[in-house]
């Protein structure tokens, strides 16, 4: 592909959604793009690069940041920080809300559904032990076409079976067709809006455990100061931040700082909790 | 060296699973049907076993439930790795003690999360 088509395609990711793409990315422009040249009639990149550079078509940009943003997952990634969540920080939080009895959670790139999802299954496992409390999911993405397939709570075989134990599986999903739903009661318990990491999240309200893995890596360091300064402002001093096993704060910005002992789990800076 | 027995009575199949397992560092042993990996596992427990469930002369059901009754046959991790992918093939096999189930076709990445939930990985 022309290097002036993939630094205006590059740009314009970057002004849309924060991506940031390095010249070794061409590839993935190509095999995710061709799609979407195919969908407006075009031939392919050069043309979809033009109606860009040209027209400006808000459709196609919409649907080029759509396909370039939209990333698999799976259940219980890396296991680890879901179990630190059942066992260290809801606990704890729970420990200093014995009035409110209220706890706020935030998937802040939900993707396919499954980190909100799973957090929900890790609640309703709890059962009893939650009685009298009122834990809400909001769970986000800048991609309307995988909130859509999230709130469904449809998966593929392969999905259900990245991630997710079996005991769980037979839990809470039923079979439909080649396809695999997810228990209406879990989906409930998670609530879906479409956001876009660019913007402030003062209007979703303060959250007292942020999971925000796995999608800092595609930002430059400019933007992924301003989501994690942003995510501070919306915690109370006893919240806590998950972030991806590749990503940190360090060097990123001084309103957070790691929980010592509890990789992946960072709080902030001026808060003495310990977890 | 954790050891994975792998049973399943296509070739391919077996293929697949032990350059999989090579690559998760685990030694291979094989066997094409549930009697040849009675035997097996007589001869020396494994750590592991991937399962197929339909086989000829003993199938993976009747594997299962001859191992588990062998000494040391408790302590064994069984991944079933099957066709059968409907609901109650997969409650009967957690009912005969199975740890987890793979329904087939799979991947390495599947593979892998499910010996990790099992504790092999």
């Amino acid at each position: 592909m022309k290097v002036e088509d993939f630094d205006l395609l590059a740009s314009m990711l970057k002004d849309r959604s924060g991506l940031v793409l390095g010249k070794d990315k061409a590839y993935l422009l190509e095999t995710r793009l061709m799609p979407v040249a195919r969908k407006h009639g075009l031939k392919g990149l050069e043309e979809l690069a033009d109606v860009v550079r040209r027209k400006r078509d808000e459709n196609v940009m919409g649907d080029i940041t759509e396909a370039m943003t939209t990333n698999e997952t799976l259940f219980f990634r890396d296991q680890k920080p879901f179990d630190l969540f059942r066992d260290v920080l809801l606990p704890k939080l729970m420990e200093g809300r014995q009035d409110s009895k209220r706890i706020r959670i935030w998937c802040a790139a939900c993707s396919g559904g499954q980190e909100p999802y799973s957090l929900a299954m890790i609640l309703k496992e709890l059962g009893s032990k939650l009685m009298g409390w009122r834990i809400e999911i909001l769970a986000t993405d800048i991609s309307v076409e995988m909130l859509d397939k999230a709130k469904t709570g449809l998966y593929t075989q392969f999905e259900v079976q990245r991630g997710l134990p079996i005991t769980i599986l037979v839990k809470y999903f039923r079979q439909t067709g080649d396809k695999w739903q997810l228990d209406a009661g879990i989906r409930s318990m998670v609530q879906f809006r479409e956001f876009n990491l660019l913007e402030s999240p003062s209007a979703l309200g303060t959250f007292d455990v942020v999971f925000c893995r796995n999608v800092l890596i595609y930002f430059d360091q400019e933007t992924k100061k301003k989501v994690l300064d942003g995510v501070a402002r919306q915690m109370p001093k006893d919240g806590a931040l998950l972030l991806g096993g590749a990503e940190t704060v360090l060097g990123v910005t001084d309103s957070f700082k790691p929980v010592q002992g509890r990789r992946g789990v960072y709080q902030l800076s001026n808060s003495d909790v310990e977890f | 060296m954790k050891s994975c027995l792998v049973v399943d009575d296509s070739r391919v199949i077996r293929m697949v699973a032990r350059k999989i397992l090579e690559e998760l560092s685990f030694e291979v042993i094989e066997a094409e049907d549930g009697k040849e990996a009675l035997d097996k596992c007589k001869e020396k427990m494994p750590d592991g076993v991937l399962l197929d469930w339909n086989m000829p002369n003993m199938d993976g059901m009747e594997f299962l439930l001859a191992m588990r009754a062998l000494p040391d046959g408790e302590e064994v991790k069984v991944v079933f790795c099957t066709t059968e992918n409907d609901l109650s093939h997969i409650q009967e096999a957690i009912a005969a003690g199975a740890n987890e189930y793979i329904m087939k076709p799979f991947d390495s990445e599947i593979i892998q999360s499910k010996f990790l939930q099992v504790g092999l990985l």
